[in-house]
């Protein structure tokens, strides 16, 4: 178990070192410099020339890169002139409305789509199942921002004008006050819903995996009931892959949440990054991209460990 | 090479040609063969066959039967509803909707298509040179595939159309530079079972050379996954242009696709004026639940199994 959680600890080291290069690599690649990109297209070369060398995009790249780690080991993540502010402190601000929404959206995600994979397994090839199968199909072809867009056709305009069509605008500590509650609706559904469609595939297929397994006809030779079975044995082990989906449809779903605050206007992290793309913003999209990858390589790991903690095969297997 | 050697062997289950327990031999036909009678009985995935044969004639034959303007637009009819004169309306710079739905077409299956086969292309070597070859090159190899799938699709993608001005070839290349990693994990795990095949000891003590036991026989082994990676590929690819066009960085007009013709459509929706958002939303959809079907059934087909969905 050491060893596993050695090895893939430093699996994990090397991926983000390899980020760091990947950011690296990106900044050099901008049209014009980095220069360029935050002086704007007047500035006179002299500017530029003074701006690379008090930066020390003047030294050699390698010593750039250096800096740039060493910069990154300081938590320093950029700085936005557009915004002017550092990246850091505006992700202090957006990030925690992410993990929010991302938290939330993931929980009712897991909540429906668990029993629901469930009903379907058991009643597969049914009305039942086939109803839900192509339900999630669909969605699941659907562009996310379409899903959302009738969610706010439906609930957030005439005549049920049920529902807010933008999400909370204040700070994360009133998102408990009942407008801010509701607001919170529409964008947390949006994203649950592509979430579902992804689980619920998954979990189906996970359970009927299971059912047809050996230890399912012991448990059933030695008189156990079918519920029994159902829950206590096959839920059981149907339930670990989907910890592994968790870790490895995290990237995805940071996708979603980008796309659903872009269109609730929901001031997180992905609402940040899409307004810094539209801007041309650098150091944000960099400082943003570092950030979100290290998030991902971090779940990840997570995934693995818990994965091992639970089945044992893994670690043998290893 | 012999048709046999590309029969593909199902762990726990012999193929065709392996004596099977018992000692009976079992050959019922090739690789190709038994995997187009598995396909051909799914009703779902013949139906998704028929539908993207449709929406290739709809969109690249179409224009031809249905001649538009889909170059100057027209202020003076904005906004239409369906007449005889324009079948699905105009859309709001007053090209004519249906029209414009065999271009916007072209485009997206353009670019999901290249897309897909680029990267399955440049995965598929990568992939199968990593395996091959091992140790420290694979080590490597592979984690530049983490590295990269570590930062997730949009965001990357987001950054790439941000630096590069998205013109149609830049987008086929932002698409096919992210969407190449699966391919390379899903090959190289391939690779590294089959490298220990006796038919790749065969190869080498007839001297062939290890590129051409990469070439010729891991990666023809490899070709069920391939096509099903392929093929969710493109409906990815579609769904991910649609995206990028809804995130105010696709294709430039005129040029138009189904994602930014749905993307300018919603923001009339609350004119009523819903032949600019359905028509497109829905061949969106139905084109890639098609191309989602098909590879389903390959899948079954082939008997691949992806670590993906």
């Amino acid at each position: 178990m050491l060893a596993f959680l050695v090895r893939r600890l430093l699996q994990s080291l090397a991926v983000i070192f390899g980020v760091t290069v990947i950011t690296f690599v990106l900044t050099r690649m901008l049209p014009g410099g980095v220069a360029r990109a935050i002086l704007g297209p007047r500035a006179s070369p002299a500017e530029i020339a003074a701006f690379n060398h008090e930066n020390g995009f003047d030294l050699p790249g390698w010593q750039q890169y250096l800096f740039y780690v060493q910069q990154l080991l300081h938590g320093n993540l950029g700085f936005s002139y557009r915004l002017n502010e550092s990246v850091g402190g505006l992700l202090g601000d957006h990030l925690p409305k992410t993990v929010l929404l991302l938290g939330v959206a993931t929980l009712i995600a897991l909540g429906v789509a668990i029993p629901l994979g469930v009903l379907q397994a058991v009643r597969r090839n049914r009305v039942e199942d086939y109803f839900f199968t192509s339900v999630s199909f669909a969605l699941y072809s659907m562009p996310a921002f379409w899903i959302a867009l009738i969610l706010i056709q439906i609930f957030a305009s005439p005549p049920l004008n049920l529902l807010a069509p933008i999400g909370p605008q204040g700070p994360i500590s009133t998102y408990l006050e009942p407008d801010q509650l509701t607001a919170l609706i529409l964008p947390v559904a949006s994203l649950a819903l592509v979430t579902i469609a992804l689980f619920s595939r998954y979990m189906r297929s996970s359970m009927l995996d299971n059912l047809v397994m050996d230890y399912v006809r012991t448990a059933r030779a030695k008189g156990v009931s079918n519920a029994g079975v159902l829950y206590r044995h096959v839920l059981r082990n149907a339930l670990i892959p989907i910890v592994t989906l968790l870790g490895l449809s995290l990237p995805g779903i940071f996708g979603g949440a980008l796309i659903t605050e872009a269109i609730f206007n929901y001031p997180g992290m992905g609402f940040l990054f899409w307004d810094s793309a539209r801007t041309r913003d650098y150091p944000v999209l960099l400082g943003v991209t570092f950030v979100v990858a290290v998030a991902t390589v971090v779940g990840n790991l997570l995934a693995d460990l818990f994965y091992a903690v639970v089945d044992p095969r893994v670690r043998i297997a290893e | 090479m012999s048709v046999r050697a590309a029969v593909p062997e199902v762990p726990g289950r012999p193929g065709p040609g392996v004596p099977a327990e018992g000692g009976e031999v079992r050959v019922t036909g090739t690789t190709w063969a038994m995997a187009a009678r598995v396909f051909a009985e799914n009703r779902l995935a013949i139906a998704g066959v028929v539908f993207v044969v449709m929406v290739f004639l709809f969109c690249f034959l179409g224009p031809l039967l249905y001649r538009t303007n889909q170059i100057n637009t027209d202020i003076a009819n904005i906004t239409q509803p369906p007449s005889p004169a324009h079948l699905l309306g105009t859309d709001n710079v007053g090209y004519d909707l249906l029209g414009r739905l065999m271009v916007g077409g072209q485009t997206s299956l353009e670019i999901g298509l290249t897309a897909a086969i680029l990267a399955t292309t440049f995965g598929v070597l990568w992939g199968a040179i990593a395996g091959f070859i091992g140790g420290w090159l694979d080590q490597l190899m592979m984690r530049i595939v983490d590295s990269m799938l570590a930062i997730p699709t949009l965001f990357l993608l987001l950054v790439l159309a941000a630096m590069f001005v998205p013109s149609l070839p830049m987008l086929v290349f932002i698409v096919a530079l992210v969407a190449w990693l699966t391919p390379a994990r899903l090959i190289r795990g391939e690779t590294l079972s089959l490298r220990t095949r006796e038919y790749v000891d065969a190869v080498r003590v007839m001297g062939g050379t290890d590129a051409r036991i990469v070439v010729r026989h891991i990666i023809p082994n490899t070709i069920g996954t391939i096509m099903v990676n392929a093929t969710f590929q493109v409906a990815d690819a579609i769904i991910v242009i649609a995206s990028l066009s809804f995130l105010g960085l696709g294709v430039p007009p005129p040029a138009t696709n189904w994602g930014g013709m749905l993307s300018d459509g919603v923001g009339y929706t609350f004119a009523g004026y819903w032949w600019l958002v359905y028509p497109a939303g829905l061949l969106i959809v139905l084109t890639v639940v098609a191309f989602n079907l098909i590879g389903d059934a390959m899948r079954d087909a082939f008997e691949v199994r992806l670590q993906k969905r």
